[in-house]
């Protein structure tokens, strides 16, 4: 069916399949960590606003978080790119 | 050809011709400036530490707010007065790992090291070996196990699967994650430096305005990349530091 929609030689539909597949693959992994990471920046934020004396071990903490959270992402995007058709 | 523009194929990105060598002892540009990178690490905190004066100046300097910065600001925060002895190990950690990404913006050379998946691979799996063989020298092989995979307070239905995923967490996702972190993050940066580059040459080839705004985009990006460099080395240093503290103290 897709064949017939496509009206393309075989070899360009597999191609243009594999395009959407790896736009589609990091487009979902980057949502996540996405709103995770405003999270812990956020909740950091009001840590430090509330008490100050405490904003460098907070800071140092939601360098970890940030970490922890973009690794996610950045196994979408390696993937992304992993994919072949 | 897009639009009329001349694009060169992103295989020039990611290969890079063999100088000398062959085989896996192949040595490109990368694997020149990953010596250069060790020589420049090393020289500058043995000529920081030859002359010791009180008040320090110059290299001295240097060197010693690199070691301030990792012993208060890592170690202490993170394993506390017992892991001091892990102060050389993750100063070397940091200050290579951020000499190779700053490469990514040096006129001329633009290329930083981490970008190829080799470099954070071996020195994941280097941090992953010393976790190990620290917890281990601490603890004891079983206490060290079990300390390791079950957190305390579990209810003993869920156990088995926390103990599994534990077990996978220790022993695959930590230093595939570490080393993964900052490949794709030198990678990432190395591809967005690349492509603005690249359009801006075809637009300024094409007509003469329309590279104001690629060639903006440029110039934040190369300054994002320096933070970018610095956050990635600071955030491996950091992780390796949790990671052996958390293998010499295990959690309450």
């Amino acid at each position: 069916m897709l064949q017939l929609l496509a009206q393309q030689a075989p070899g360009e539909l597999e191609a243009g399949l594999t395009a959407v597949g790896r736009g589609i693959v990091y487009g979902f992994s980057a949502i996540g960590p996405g709103i995770g990471i405003g999270l812990v920046v956020g909740n950091a934020i009001t840590a430090m606003a509330r008490q100050p004396e405490a904003a460098a071990m907070v800071r140092t903490t939601m360098f970890l978080g940030i970490a922890f959270t973009e690794a996610l992402a950045l196994f979408g995007f390696v993937l992304a790119f992993i994919i072949s058709g | 050809m897009i639009f009329g523009l001349e694009f060169p194929p992103i295989s020039h990105l990611v290969e890079w011709p063999t100088l000398f060598g062959s085989g896996p002892f192949a040595v490109n540009k990368v694997v020149i400036l990953m010596w250069v990178s060790a020589l420049i690490a090393f020289g500058v905190m043995y000529l920081g530490g030859r002359k010791q004066e009180l008040v320090p100046t110059g290299a001295q300097n240097v060197a010693e707010s690199a070691v301030d910065f990792i012993e208060n600001g890592i170690v202490m925060e993170t394993m506390g007065p017992d892991g001091l002895k892990f102060t050389p190990f993750l100063l070397t950690l940091f200050t290579f790992v951020l000499v190779c990404n700053i490469w990514g913006i040096i006129p001329g050379v633009q290329m930083p090291v981490n970008a190829r998946i080799a470099l954070p691979a071996f020195l994941a799996v280097l941090v992953w070996a010393i976790y190990h063989v620290t917890g281990i020298v601490s603890q004891g092989p079983i206490n060290y196990v079990k300390s390791a995979t079950i957190p305390p307070g579990v209810p003993k239905l869920i156990l088995p699967l926390v103990f599994i995923i534990e077990l996978l967490q220790i022993l695959i996702v930590r230093p595939l994650s570490m080393a993964v972190r900052l490949f794709a993050n030198l990678i990432a940066g190395h591809l967005l430096l690349a492509t603005f580059a690249i359009l801006s040459q075809a637009l300024w080839e094409a007509s003469y305005v329309g590279v104001v705004l690629p060639f903006a985009m440029l110039v934040f990006l190369s300054g994002f990349e320096i933070l970018v460099s610095f956050l990635q080395a600071y955030v491996f240093t950091i992780l390796a530091a949790v990671y052996i503290g958390g293998a010499m103290h295990p959690e309450h």
